[in-house]
């Protein structure tokens, strides 16, 4: 696979800046700049909610407005007053690429994601700005009970099933960007998986941001049943402006007894992004939740990919690739909470640093008391390419059992001169020596991803290796 | 004139340390050269120096290919992978283990590269077909797994296997000139003869070859032209395969008695490397 993988290192000029394109796009809707109750309310009307989740909104506001900025991570520059939160592209979603309008058609298709579709996913949600503009899930999977569509629907579609987990995962008060996502959220997926459905290919969400000083909330709402299965893709993007724009989103998941779930994330974002994401899942009695992370890009990521192993023989795997260059700092990580016997957790993360960039690890390992025989491993290892370049490993480990077996192993290493001559000496050159090794070193997490993936991972490092050798 | 690899006076330091002490050795294309010496003479640093090692620092002295016309080209001007693209080749004693990299998928860039000595990143690599054909050809003339290849270079192999993979590449880079440092150590009897055969086979009438060995069974099937002995940083004797012979047989005791000077200044670089037990 890594193989076939090189072929596509030949990158035309013009797909350097494939994702830095932006689109005039007329919007339908469009809230005034700012944050406060009536522009949430207001929000809450456009899409005719019902009253709990106005109040909802509401509430989080208050608790958004209460909550200091975290005192960790990065240094966080977003004026919340100079935001748009609230950007309606399009009147109505299309259930076919033909009843999308024309100019976000085209951004989809440049993204290639009316291509995937039809290759590979199962399934598609394409959010623009605040809604989702395209949805499909094929129609086997809906005859088996499977619900595919946009959080937004899900409220007015499904009300009883959303209710019982929504906000409940991730409450508003967890953090002060959750508590902002619960007030102004729009878009996202929701998900539900019936008893024993097994999902064979993924189903895919794109986000993309198209206008400046936007802010983007989706929420995703995540049920696996009972022995289900289901693979859900998630990519980023946004064109390069000179504001920040911010996209904080909300991911709760749960996966019931013997359930599974796979979540990919392949981040892109340009610099200007403030990307602030929490997700958590919540794995039941021999349930499987793996979370594999790629942040690529943004001014400032924070994003800690959280499995609470809820009951005996849960499994929670977390796998991060983070890739900080110049103006970037990558605050990545995971978070496993051993809540009951028997549980099993690993933790691998990797990080690259180059041109300035900082990338840091920061996870925490819990073991609840009681939760005997647990055992959980953390590996981390960090890769810099240059003196300008830092790297830092933040691990918390709490555990409250003496019964269990927790691992740590970090390790920081700068791109050895020796194996660069080694490569050099058989007529690669630097830059391609370097990307080569760079590709290695993320090769055990690449390969986790279905191919078409991989594929575009690599793509993507190639891309952002471009010219780091100077 | 025929093809050759000329080395004249050279002399290399280690951070700020003399290890090389004006050599001189010129192989052409087609002959086999044997290069002996004790411990820590400067053998491998000949290597490095030759390959391009940044640490390795040439402070005098010149490395030149002559190609058929007569015209030089300066090595010393080159990078170490402008070198291979010229056609040197160094099989590394201790070969560097590159995780995540597929042995297949690097050897498809270095023998794009250096069989395409222009090409720029990013431009197109040999046809994988073509590639894998070769590839697989060459595997099994070496008896090797072909699923060798799939794995990470030089990652958890064995000494023997590190060997056998730098044959591999020998094999499928056909370089003018060869370097090999030590490709017989770390192999049991039987592999040796067949790492000897292997590189008979390979280098032929194309290919120059520098054989640094301790042992002579590598020679068995390539009967060097000369043999050289290192001693303290120089090459102080030249002679035919029976010098190799010798020296295998009765060691070093006649060379370090023939040549005080040399025995002297490799007591001296012994005695400093013990002060400095990190550098190599």
């Amino acid at each position: 696979m890594a193989t076939d993988t090189n072929e596509s290192s030949t990158l035309a000029l013009g797909e350097i800046n494939k994702y830095d394109f932006r689109t005039d796009t007329p919007t339908v809707f469009k809230a005034r700049r700012g944050l406060d109750a009536n522009i949430v309310a207001q929000i809450s009307e456009m899409k005719r909610e019902p009253g709990w989740m106005r109040d909802f909104r509401l509430k989080s506001l208050e608790i958004f407005n209460s909550k200091p900025m975290p005192n960790w991570g990065g240094k966080i520059g977003v004026d919340f007053q100079d935001i748009f939160y609230y950007l309606k592209p399009a009147e109505q979603q299309g259930k076919s690429w033909d009843d999308v309008p024309e100019e976000i058609k085209k951004t989809f298709d440049r993204l290639g994601i009316p291509e995937a579709e039809r290759k590979f996913l199962a399934g598609v949600k394409a959010q623009f700005e605040s809604e989702v503009v395209y949805g499909s899930l094929q129609e086997d999977l809906a005859k088996k009970g499977v619900i595919f569509t946009d959080t937004d629907t899900a409220v007015r579609e499904h009300p009883d099933l959303l209710r019982e987990y929504f906000g409940t995962i991730i409450p508003p008060s967890d953090n002060k960007f959750a508590a902002l996502n619960s007030a102004v959220w729009s878009g996202g997926s929701f998900i539900y998986v019936p008893k024993g459905v097994s999902i064979e290919f993924p189903l895919q969400a794109y986000f993309r941001i198209n206008a400046e000083s936007m802010g983007q909330f989706e929420r995703t709402l995540i049920i696996v049943d009972e022995g289900a299965q289901v693979h859900y893709v998630e990519g980023c993007t946004a064109p390069m402006y000179s504001t920040e724009s911010l996209h904080s989103a909300v991911v709760e998941i749960a996966v019931k007894k013997h359930g599974r779930c796979r979540y990919t994330t392949i981040q892109n974002w340009a610099n200007n992004i403030y990307n602030l994401v929490t997700k958590r899942a919540l794995a039941y009695e021999g349930a499987m939740m793996e979370w594999i992370d790629g942040n690529l890009g943004s001014q400032l990521t924070m994003k800690y990919p959280a499995v609470y192993m809820m009951e005996p023989g849960a499994r929670g795997e977390i796998l991060s690739i983070a890739f900080a260059s110049a103006g970037q700092h990558q605050d990545a990580g995971a978070k496993l909470v051993h809540a009951a016997p028997n549980t099993f957790g690993r933790i691998v993360s990797k990080s690259i640093s180059k041109n300035g960039g900082r990338s840091s690890y920061r996870g925490l390992v819990r073991v609840e008391p009681g939760a005997k025989k647990s055992r959980s491993s953390v590996v981390c290892d960090a890769l810099i390419l240059d003196d300008a370049s830092r790297s830092d490993t933040y691990p918390y480990i709490e555990i409250e059992e003496q019964d269990v077996s927790i691992g740590h192993e970090a390790s920081v290493s700068k791109i050895g001169e020796e194996q660069l001559f080694y490569l050099m000496s058989r007529g690669l050159s630097e830059a391609e020596a370097s990307t080569m090794i760079v590709g290695g070193f993320i090769e055990p997490l690449v390969k986790e991803l279905p191919m078409e993936y991989a594929v575009e991972m690599n793509r993507l490092i190639e891309l952002q290796m471009e010219g780091s050798v100077g | 004139m025929s093809e050759r690899l000329e080395i004249k006076n050279l002399h290399v330091a280690v951070e700020g340390r003399e290890i090389l002490k004006g050599v001189n050795l010129t192989i052409g294309r087609g002959e086999v050269h044997a290069l002996m010496g004790p411990n820590g003479s400067g053998k491998s640093t000949l290597g490095y120096a030759i390959m391009g090692h940044p640490t390795y620092e040439v402070t005098a002295g010149s490395i030149k290919l002559i190609d058929e016309e007569g015209t030089a080209h300066d090595v010393l001007d080159m990078e170490p992978d402008g070198r291979a693209r010229a056609g040197v080749f160094l099989a590394f004693q201790r070969p560097m283990a590159i995780p995540g990299v597929r042995l297949a998928d690097f050897l498809r860039h270095s023998v794009t590269n250096v069989r395409n000595p222009d090409r720029k990143e990013g431009q197109e690599l040999m046809p994988m077909r073509e590639f894998r054909g070769e590839l697989k050809d060459k595997m099994k003339e070496l008896s090797m797994d072909s699923d060798f290849a799939r794995r990470y270079v030089n990652d958890g192999f064995s000494g023997g296997e590190m060997k056998r993979a730098e044959i591999l590449q020998l094999a499928m880079l056909r370089p003018r000139f060869a370097i090999l440092d030590e490709t017989d150590s770390g192999l049991d009897a039987d592999a040796v003869r067949l790492a000897s055969e292997s590189i008979a086979r390979i280098g032929g009438a194309e290919m120059g070859i520098l054989i640094i060995t301790h042992h002579e069974q590598l020679l068995e099937h390539n009967i060097p032209l000369q043999t050289h002995v290192m001693l303290g940083g120089r090459i102080v004797e030249s002679g035919g395969p029976e010098l190799a012979a010798e020296l295998h047989k009765q060691g070093y005791e006649r060379i370090r008695k023939a040549y005080p000077e040399a025995a002297a200044a490799e007591e001296e670089m012994e005695a400093e490397r013990r002060l400095e037990p990190a550098a190599n």
